[in-house]
C-alpha cells in the first residue's frame, strides 16, 4: 500500500475495486466503515453486489474482466470535465500528452458497451473520484487475477496520476495484500527477478554485492515465474522446494499441476499438515507453525512485525530455516551455519537497502513501515510523498483486451472465484479450527436466483460445472450477489476443487492466472 | 499532539490540558484511575453507568467525566468522601442485579473490570439483593459467543462497540429498566444477524455477560495464564494479537489494543481460528517415501540426507537449473530469505518464487 492502514479513515472519496475486503480484510475493512461513518463517499466496482457493494454510494456492476474499460471510461470523464491535477501532472509525471489524447477516444457510453455499467454511474463515479480532495483507491486479486492484471493497476495508476491522489494522508493507490507475509515473502527476495530489497538481478552492482555475501555469483538473467517453472517440470526442471504452499489446490488448472509435479525427479514439501501437495512429494518435512516460531512479518502496509513463539512446536517439528538452511549444509554448502532466526533477519537487514535501519531488536514494537533507509530513520508510512521511485510518474496508455476466454454457447456463464470470510485458503488452518464449520461448512455456488430458475436448478441442490479443462459437482445456493449469468464460488474446499477449470490464461508479465474469469457451462446434477 | 491550549485544576493541581479533551482524558493523563463500566477509549463516550462523576467547583452536581469537556480554569475534584461513597453505592446496585460477581478472566479481555471495582470499593454487601435483570440465551447455538445476560449491566458496550468499531450494527438494546434486553433483529440467533463473529463485543465485556466460549473451553487447563505478543496468521493485515497460553497450550487469543494494525479489533479467523495448531494432523516427524511408493515417518538425519541427495542428484545429471524453490507467503521472513538463499547461493540461478501469483 501507498499509504498506511490508519489513513483507511482519512478519504472523502473511496474507490474500491476488485477487492471484497469486508470478507478478505475484515479488519482494514473497519477502517473504511469509520470513513463512510464519518461521511466518505464510497464507490465499489465489482462484478457481485458484495457486503462492500451494500454499502456502496455508487455500485459498478461489471462484467468480469472488463476492469480496463470501466477504468478507461472513468479516465476520459476527469479529463473532459476538467478534473485533471494540471500543477501535478506539470510537475510530477510524464507522458500525459499521448494519455489524455488517447482517453479522449473512450466516452462512458463506450465503457457501458463493455462492461455493461450504466454510462451515467460510470460519469458519476469518476467526478466524485475526480474531484475528490482526498482520493483513495484500494484493490486486491479482482485487479490482478486476469490476463490483464498488469494493465488494470496501471490503469488505476493513471487515474491516480491524472488528480494527483498520491503520495499525502488519505489518498494513495493501495493493494490490500493477501497472506499475512507475501508482501514479506517479496521483501525477501523470494522473487526470479529481485534479490532481497527489491534490487534487480538484472544490475550487476547487486550482483557482486549477493556474490561477495554468498560466495557464489548468480546469473545476470530472471529466473522462470513458478508458472514457467510448473510448465518446465520433467524437462528443465527436475527436482523442487516447496515450502508451505499447497499449489494443487490453490493454482489454476489443477490436473496440470498434479501432473507437472509428479513428473518431477525430486520434490521435497515442508509444511505443518499432509497437504494435497505435500502427498506428492519424496521428502515432507514437518514445519513449525503460527505461536510456536519466532521471527518476522510484513503486513500489507510494510510494517515489519515480530513473530514470536509461544508454546513449543508437536514431535520432531522445526523452523522452515531451519530446515532449508540444514539441506543446504548436507548438500556440502557453505554459509549456512544459521543457529537463530536473529542471525538471519539480521543478515537481511544488512542486504537489503529498504531494511538497512532495521535489525531484530528495533523491530520489538512494530513501528517500522519500510523504506528504512538507516538507523534513526522513522521509516515511511506514506510513499511518493516529494517523488516517485523513478523520479516521475509515468501515464500509460492502455487499450481493453478481452479476457482469454469468453463465453459461448458451450460455456455460457462467467465463473469468478475467490475467498470467504470464515475460511482461509484451503482450509489447511480454518478447517482445523473448531467451530468455523458452524459457519461454513461446504462449498455453494452462488447463483442468481432467476438464472437458478431458467437453468433448471434447484436452491440447495446439486449442479455440474465445467470448463474446457474439467468438471466440478457442487451444490447451489440462489442469491442476489450473483448478477444475471455470473456465479461465484471457493476454491477453499477440496472436495469441490474448482480450480480444475481456471487457467484459461495468464498475464504475460507477471504470469498470474486469469482466475477471476472463467467461461463455464452449468447443469442440473 | 504535544501542544497543550490551557490549564485546569485537577485535585489542587495545575494540569494542562487540550481543547476537545474530556475531564477523563485529562485525569487518565495524570494518573487519576477514575472508575468506569461504560467506557471504552475507543468507542465515544456513553456516559450512562455515572461510575465516573466528579466534582466541578460550580456546578450543583458531580458532572460525568467522560462526556463533560474540559475548558479554562475548571477546577475538578476527582476523589472525595461524597464521591466515593456514590461509587460504592452505585457499584452496590449494579451488582445486585447480577447471578454471577466473578467470571473466569478467560472469559474476554475486560471481563473482570466489574469485579475488580466491587473489591476496590468494598461493594460486596449484597444489601440491595431482589430483582435481577436480562435473559440469557442458552438457545444460541454458536460456538464462539456466550450469551449470558444474567451477567449484564447494560453498559452498552457490546452495541457500541459492533456499531462504533465493527460497522455491523448487529446487536441492538431492546426495552428499558430491569427488562432491558441486549438483542439481535427479531430476537434470533446471532448466526441470523448482520453479526460477523469478530468477538469485539466479548473483548469489551466488562462483567463476562458476553463470554468466548472457546477459551472457556479451557479453564480447567492448569496453570498460570501467559500472553504473548505475536502477529495473527490470517491475512495481510497484520493484527497484533496476545496468545493465551497455559503450561505449553494455546487457550484463547486476545486483540492487542495498541496493536498498530488492528488498535484492539480481530476477524473471526483472528479471534477464534487458533487451535488448528494443536490438531492431531499436524506432521510430527519427517516422511520419506519408500520402495513400497508410500510416505513413512523417520527421524531428520534420515530426511535431510535424502532431501540434499536429490538436489545433488538433480544439479549432477541435469545441470543447476534442474532445482527449483518456492517460498511461502505465510511462513515467516526467515523461511523466504533462506529459500532464495539456498537457491542463490547453492545454485548461482533466480529460479525463486513465492506463492503470490495465484
Amino acid at each position: 500500500m501507498s499509504n498506511p492502514l490508519a489513513d483507511m479513515e482519512k478519504p472523502d472519496v473511496i474507490f474500491c475495486i476488485g477487492t471484497n475486503m469486508t470478507e478478505c480484510h475484515p479488519v482494514a475493512a473497519t477502517r473504511l466503515k469509520k470513513a463512510i461513518a464519518k461521511g466518505a463517499k464510497l464507490i465499489v466496482a465489482d462484478p457481485r453486489r458484495i457486503p462492500l457493494a451494500e454499502m456502496a454510494d455508487i455500485h459498478l456492476p461489471l462484467r468480469v474482466g472488463s476492469d480496463a474499460a470501466l477504468l478507461l471510461g472513468m479516465a476520459h470523464v476527469i479529463a473532459r470535465d476538467g478534473l485533471v491535477d494540471e500543477g501535478f501532472v506539470a510537475e510530477r509525471t510524464t507522458e500525459a500528452t499521448e494519455f489524455l489524447e488517447h482517453v479522449a477516444e473512450f466516452p462512458p457510453e463506450w465503457a457501458e458497451s463493455i462492461t455493461g455499467v450504466d454510462a451515467k454511474l460510470i460519469e458519476q463515479a469518476a467526478q466524485w473520484y475526480g474531484a475528490a480532495e482526498r482520493g483513495a483507491i484500494y484493490y486486491t486479486l479482482g485487479i490482478t487475477e486476469h490476463i490483464c492484471g498488469v494493465d488494470n493497476v496501471q490503469s488505476l495508476c493513471n487515474l491516480v496520476l491524472m488528480t494527483g491522489n498520491i503520495g499525502r494522508e488519505g489518498t494513495g493507490i493501495n493493494p490490500m495484500r493477501g497472506q499475512n507475509n507475501i508482501q514479506g515473502a517479496g521483501d525477501c527476495g523470494a522473487l526470479p527477478n529481485n534479490y532481497p530489497g527489491f534490487q534487480s538481478v538484472l544490475e550487476p552492482a547487486h550482483q557482486a554485492k549477493f556474490a561477495a555475501a554468498y560466495g557464489r555469483e548468480c546469473d545476470l538473467e530472471i529466473g522462470p515465474t513458478k508458472v514457467q517453472a510448473l510448465d518446465m517440470c520433467g524437462d528443465r526442471v527436475r527436482a523442487m522446494l516447496i515450502d508451505g504452499e499447497n499449489t494443487v489446490v490453490t493454482d489454476p488448472d489443477r490436473r496440470h499441476c498434479e501432473h507437472a509435479l509428479r513428473s518431477l525427479d525430486h520434490l521435497v514439501v515442508i509444511d505443518l499438515f499432509l497437504t494435497e501437495t505435500a502427498k506428492l512429494a519424496d521428502v515432507v518435512l514437518p514445519a513449525t507453525g503460527w505461536a510456536e516460531t519466532d521471527g518476522v512479518c510484513s503486513n500489507t502496509e510494510r510494517r515489519v512485525q515480530r513473530l514470536r513463539a509461544a508454546v513449543s512446536p508437536p514431535g520432531e517439528a522445526r523452523p522452515d530455516w531451519w530446515a532449508i538452511s540444514r539441506i543446504a549444509q548436507r548438500m556440502g554448502l557453505k554459509g549456512f551455519e544459521f543457529e537463530s532466526a536473529k542471525e538471519i533477519f539480521n543478515e537481511l537487514c544488512s542486504l537489503s537497502p529498504i531494511y538497512a535501519g532495521l535489525d531484530w531488536d528495533r523491530i520489538e514494537n512494530s513501528e517500522y513501515q519500510w523504506p528504512v533507509p538507516e538507523p534513526g530513520h522513522m521509516g515511511t508510512p506514506i510513499l511518493h510523498e516529494d517523488e516517485f521511485l523513478n523520479g516521475r510518474g509515468i501515464f500509460h496508455v492502455i487499450r481493453y483486451r478481452d479476457p482469454a476466454e469468453t463465453i459461448s454457447s458451450d460455456f455460457p456463464v462467467w465463473l469468478t472465484t475467490g475467498r470467504r470470510l470464515a475460511s482461509y485458503h484451503t482450509r489447511t488452518q480454518t478447517g482445523r479450527s473448531s467451530g468455523i464449520d458452524y459457519l461454513l461448512s461446504e462449498e455453494r455456488l452462488e447463483v442468481n436466483p432467476v438464472d437458478v430458475t431458467n437453468w433448471g436448478l434447484e436452491d440447495g441442490g446439486w449442479a455440474t460445472m465445467s470448463s474446457p479443462r474439467g468438471s466440478v459437482k457442487v451444490k447451489v445456493e440462489a442469491t442476489n450477489r450473483s448478477p444475471l449469468g455470473t456465479v461465484f464460488a471457493s476454491f477453499s474446499f477440496n472436495d469441490v476443487p474448482v480450480n480444475f477449470l481456471t487457467g484459461g490464461g495468464y498475464d504475460p508479465v507477471t504470469h498470474t492466472a486469469e482466475l477471476k474469469v472463467c467461461p463455464v457451462r452449468i447443469e442440473p446434477a | 499532539m504535544d501542544k497543550f491550549d490551557f490549564e485546569i485544576t485537577l485535585d489542587g493541581e495545575r494540569v494542562p490540558a487540550r481543547r476537545g479533551e474530556t475531564i477523563y482524558e485529562v485525569s487518565e493523563r495524570h494518573q487519576k484511575d477514575i472508575p468506569t463500566l461504560c467506557y471504552d477509549p475507543r468507542l465515544e463516550a456513553l456516559g450512562a453507568c455515572r461510575l465516573c462523576v466528579v466534582e466541578l467547583e460550580g456546578a450543583r452536581n458531580p458532572v460525568a467525566s467522560c462526556t463533560t469537556r474540559a475548558e479554562p480554569g475548571m477546577n475538578i475534584t476527582t476523589r472525595s468522601s461524597r464521591l466515593e461513597m456514590h461509587r460504592g453505592v452505585l457499584l452496590e446496585m449494579v451488582a445486585s442485579e447480577n447471578r454471577d460477581l466473578d467470571v473466569d478472566p478467560l472469559s474476554g479481555y475486560a471481563s473482570g473490570e466489574m469485579a475488580t471495582l466491587l473489591d476496590r470499593y468494598g461493594a460486596r454487601s449484597g444489601r440491595f439483593a431482589g430483582a435481577k435483570s436480562g435473559t440469557s440465551r442458552p438457545d444460541d447455538d454458536n460456538p464462539f459467543i456466550l450469551r449470558d445476560y444474567e451477567n449484564c449491566i447494560s453498559c452498552y458496550r457490546c452495541v457500541r462497540v459492533c456499531a462504533e468499531q465493527e460497522g455491523d450494527y448487529a446487536i441492538s438494546i431492546m426495552n428499558r429498566g430491569f427488562e432491558t434486553q441486549i438483542t439481535t433483529e427479531f430476537e434470533g440467533l446471532l448466526k441470523g444477524s448482520a453479526c460477523t463473529f469478530c468477538g469485539q463485543c466479548i473483548q469489551t465485556c466488562p462483567t463476562g455477560a458476553l463470554a468466548d466460549i472457546k477459551a472457556l473451553a479451557n479453564k480447567d487447563v492448569p496453570g498460570e495464564t501467559k500472553k504473548t505478543r505475536t502477529i495473527c496468521t490470517y491475512c495481510g493485515v497484520g493484527c497484533s494479537v496476545d496468545v493465551m497460553t497455559r503450561e505449553d497450550k494455546i487457550v484463547g487469543v486476545l486483540p492487542a489494543m495498541d496493536g498498530p494494525a488492528n488498535l484492539g479489533a480481530l476477524c473471526v479467523k483472528g479471534q477464534f481460528a487458533f487451535d488448528f495448531v494443536s490438531h492431531p494432523d499436524r506432521l510430527k516427524a519427517p516422511l520419506v517415501r519408500g520402495e513400497d511408493g508410500e510416505l513413512h515417518e523417520t527421524d531428520w538425519d534420515t530426511a535431510l540426507d535424502r532431501a540434499a541427495g536429490g538436489f545433488v542428484k538433480a544439479n549432477q545429471e541435469h545441470g543447476r537449473e534442474s532445482v527449483y524453490g518456492i517460498a511461502s507467503g505465510r511462513a515467516p521472513h526467515e523461511a523466504a530469505y533462506m529459500m532464495q538463499r539456498f537457491i542463490r547461493g547453492g545454485f548461482g540461478t533466480n529460479q525463486i518464487d513465492n506463492c503470490s501469483r495465484a
